[in-house]
């Protein structure tokens, strides 16, 4: 398959509760096998997705959210977190998995896969993107 | 245009299938192609041919089915999402140890990357769900 889309993989939904969170990475795994052009975005409860300190041994399931940690050696790097989103629930950047890549066409340098974005730049990532997921 | 649907819920709790349905008929009837119909999360449990709704209501599993075999379409049920909530064709059946299975006729099992490849093939991906 030579053409190249664009994927963005909408991420809207708190990471337990509901397998939405954890079925979505999982898509994101297999797609990134596929060589195209791929986003993330983290809007409403998805922002909760990827904070740190998640412990869900009282829940009984899997914590997966050092999976996302992985995603930049899948070449996932444009992660889009939205600012209302986070400013909603009284999250910042710190609050945040600390999600990098390393760059190698800058000598391998690790550099951040998170863009805290607004709904209005979220709206434009959208719309420039040719296949949306939305979990 | 090449249209290939995603439906995310399973039948009769969710107004998904019906709505993904109703669009693919509308869609083909209109002279459009289809490239796939993906079923992932609980969208899976519209691929057992176990589901036995009453006599006056639609039969949402038989509905695709059918529509399937009127348009050769292709109906994939994701493997890891059917694992988990029980829905085996007879090879995964016997893959796991389990002595049946119960897909739908019309339905394949197949994994993720079925997904992936309706988004790079179709014009458009549409999502029926929440």
């Amino acid at each position: 398959m030579s053409e190249t889309k664009k994927f963005l993989y909408v991420n809207r939904k708190a990471p337990y509760g509901t397998i939405y969170a954890l079925e979505a990475l999982e898509v994101v795994l297999i797609g990134a096998a596929f060589e195209q052009d791929v986003s993330l975005a983290f809007l409403d409860d998805g922002v909760y997705q990827i904070t740190k300190g998640q412990d869900t041994k009282d829940l009984g399931m899997k914590n997966f959210s050092p999976t996302y940690k992985a995603l930049g050696d899948y070449d996932v790097n444009k992660i889009y977190v939205e600012q209302e989103s986070l400013d909603a629930r009284g999250l910042t950047l710190d609050d945040l998995l600390p999600l990098t890549w390393e760059d190698e066409d800058d000598d391998w340098a690790e550099k951040d896969s998170i863009k805290v974005i607004s709904a209005t730049e979220m709206a434009k990532i959208m719309e420039q993107s040719d296949v949306v997921f939305s979990f | 245009m090449k249209f290939s649907v995603m439906i995310s819920e399973g039948p009769y709790t969710h107004q998904a299938s019906d709505t993904a349905y109703n669009f693919t008929k509308a869609a083909l009837e209109d002279g459009h192609e289809c490239f796939r119909i993906f079923f992932y999360h609980d969208g899976v449990n519209n691929g057992t041919r176990l589901a036995s709704p009453p006599q006056d209501d639609r039969n949402i599993v038989n509905r695709w089915s059918a529509l399937a075999k009127e348009h050769k379409l292709d109906l994939v049920l994701c493997v890891a999402a059917a694992q988990r909530r029980g829905i085996a064709d007879a090879d995964e059946a016997k893959r796991n140890g389990k002595n049946a299975d119960n897909i739908a006729p019309g339905f394949r099992i197949s994994g993720l990357g079925q997904l992936i490849e309706a988004g790079i093939q179709s014009d458009r991906l549409i999502t029926f769900g929440d």
